[in-house]
């Protein structure tokens, strides 16, 4: 990977400035114009480096729900249940992880209700039970990944 | 001042992320037919009234060859969720720490973090080390790697009803 890339991540990570020319000091960090740096992103982002470039908006506090949810599921019924829990919309995420506990992911719905509705839903679907468990306290580790 | 129609047309557009130009907010101005100074102003109020969590870019970590992404979960007892939560923030390869409710009997572990690395070995070695310098070996984890991601989409939440991440 371009350095200039690696210090594009480095920096922007939880910092794009709300400026007139925001890409003006990773600019000149790099040594380039700020239209590379915004092609730059642009090809990280079209080649999936990156995942998002913005704001991201809190669920809770626009009045949306948004949970981690657990479920336990016999390999031979996975496939199934794996694609009938990745064809709702409220589903962002969904990891295959080695426990007893072996499909988590991540439910965001546009009310705090939605969230009970959806289980409910998936539950009725896959015929297993949703484990839901809600943030209760959010421990800030700030984004400092460095490449 | 942006109206109320212009703030939900301004939530809708940045949701999609900021545009990609050398002056982004001017751009999202004339799309909701305001001025940069006042796009500023608000993103900067939704900031600190933190509406918006995060104003950054989203790394794909699988993508940029961390392939070993682990959730670490620790039964902590209750009253010392937040000082070993505070252990374990210090560590920066500890990308994110929750608690979270127990689901007994099911499932015992109150407090999750994640931690990514280029491969297993490593993420466990890492986490030998928390626990070796914080002195954590009374405290059962648990270390649930990912063997397969099928699904991740942007966070896309929707504000139609003044709704969303």
């Amino acid at each position: 990977m371009h350095i200039s890339d690696k210090l594009i991540i480095n920096h922007l990570q939880d910092g794009i400035p709300v400026t007139d020319e925001p890409f003006a000091e990773i600019a000149t960090l790099c040594g380039i114009s700020q239209d590379e740096v915004v092609a730059r992103i642009q090809r990280l982002l079209d080649e999936g480096y990156l995942s998002r470039f913005g704001p991201m908006f809190h669920a809770q506090e626009l009045g949306g729900g948004l949970t981690l949810a657990a479920m336990k599921i016999p390999a031979e019924d996975f496939e199934r249940v794996n694609q009938q829990v990745n064809s709702f919309d409220e589903v962002a995420h969904n990891y295959e992880r080695e426990h007893e506990l072996n499909m988590w992911f991540v439910l965001a719905t546009k009310t705090p209700q939605g969230i009970a509705e959806t289980i409910r839903k998936i539950e009725q679907t896959t015929g297993y039970p949703v484990y839901n468990m809600p943030k209760k306290e959010e421990f800030y580790v700030g984004l400092r990944f460095t490449l | 001042m942006l109206n109320t129609a212009q703030q939900h047309a301004l939530r809708l557009l940045i949701q999609e992320g900021l545009p990609l130009v050398s002056r982004p907010y001017a751009c999202l101005a004339e799309q909701i037919g305001s001025d940069e100074d006042s796009v500023r102003a608000i993103l900067k109020d939704w900031q600190e009234s933190k509406l918006i969590k995060r104003f950054g870019l989203v790394l794909n970590h699988h993508k940029l060859g961390y392939v070993a992404n682990a959730m670490v979960v620790w039964d902590v007892p209750d009253d010392a969720v937040e000082s070993i939560a505070a252990k374990l923030i210090g560590f920066s390869g500890v990308t994110l720490c929750y608690q979270r409710p127990r689901r007994l009997p099911q499932w015992r572990f109150n407090l999750f973090c994640m931690i990514h690395g280029k491969n297993r070995a490593d993420v466990l070695a890492y986490i030998d080390d928390i626990v070796q310098q914080q002195n954590l070996q009374h405290i059962e984890h648990k270390v649930l790697f990912s063997t397969f991601q099928y699904k991740q989409r942007g966070g896309r939440y929707a504000v139609a009803s003044a709704g969303a991440a």
